[in-house]
């Protein structure tokens, strides 16, 4: 096909990358999948946890990308734009597939005294969170500790925290109310707390 | 105002979403009560640090490019 012409793809800057998608170009297709795919496939696994899921997302999104590609806008990244919709895709993928249940919430959640104070009381936490934070364990940490919250609280957390999608768009997202959306976002943060604060907090006094 | 009706108001305290009624009790519990002083501090820290969590994407990334991936999506297209 004449459209393997001109420069190689790999040297090609966003617009002209999916001039050449938009022409049918092979080339194009596979640099595309074979650069993003990994990236996309965190993204899917991160909301939807399982590997098999994540990767049909990640199907999803790059053939709903592939039919779409009008509407990518020069000047946008591919990256970007890629990762909106690998996020939709695996939301998509999360509202039709049969819920699993879950663990409650509630053992994570703080415990409070007949009188309403904390039973525990909270120490504080060793080093300032954006000097814990550039080390790659503590991020590496932190993202186990988001798994391990039960899903229905760890998919707001991803979409209003990380993907800061604001109520209204999660609650549309998930097909829920945007204060049912407060009110899990506000339980799975103080859920994370809790299991934070034993790898954060000074381990001697 | 209790520490827990305290953490109940949390959220909408740091967006600015808070009734005025309820911020005066609100930041006269925080004042007071030095455990909850701590824990708003760690809520913040929380959300902080999920933030943070995820700027480096790389390293979620598998090394290797999910071979059989690329090639059921490039099927999956024609
Ligand atoms: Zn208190």
């Amino acid at each position: 096909m004449q459209a393997s012409a001109g420069p190689p793809v790999a040297s090609l800057d966003d617009g002209a990358l999916v001039a050449r998608l938009r022409a049918g170009d092979e080339e194009a297709f596979e640099l595309v999948v074979r650069t993003y795919s990994g990236r996309l496939l965190a993204v899917t696994r991160r909301i939807l946890g399982s590997d098999e899921d994540a990767r049909d997302a990640v199907q999803d999104a790059f053939l709903s990308a592939f039919r779409s590609l009008e509407r990518f806008e020069g000047g946008s990244l591919l990256s970007t734009w890629l990762h909106r919709i690998a996020v939709n895709a695996a939301l998509m993928k999360l509202r039709t597939r049969r819920r699993k249940p879950e663990d409650p919430i509630e053992p994570l959640l703080p415990v409070y005294q007949e009188n309403g104070h904390h039973q525990e009381t909270f120490s504080s936490w060793n080093e300032p969170v954006d000097v814990a934070m550039s080390r790659a364990e503590n991020r590496a940490r932190v993202r186990a500790c988001i798994e391990q919250l039960p899903e229905s609280y760890r998919t707001i957390l991803l979409l209003r925290d990380i993907e800061e999608l604001d109520t209204d768009e999660a609650a549309r997202a998930l097909g829920i109310s945007p204060n049912a959306v407060k009110i899990r976002l506000h339980r799975a943060r103080q859920a994370l707390r809790g299991l934070l604060a034993p790898h954060f907090r000074s381990a001697q006094p | 105002m209790t520490c827990r009706e305290f953490a109940d108001f949390m959220m909408d305290y740091l967006s600015g979403e808070l009734p005025e009624e309820s911020r005066a009790p609100f930041e006269r519990h925080l004042s007071r009560c030095a455990n909850c002083h701590e824990y708003l501090a760690q809520y913040k820290h929380t959300i902080e640090a999920g933030r943070l969590a995820f700027t480096n994407p790389e390293e979620e990334v598998p090394a290797d490019v999910p071979e059989d991936l690329v090639k059921a999506v490039l099927a999956a297209r024609k």
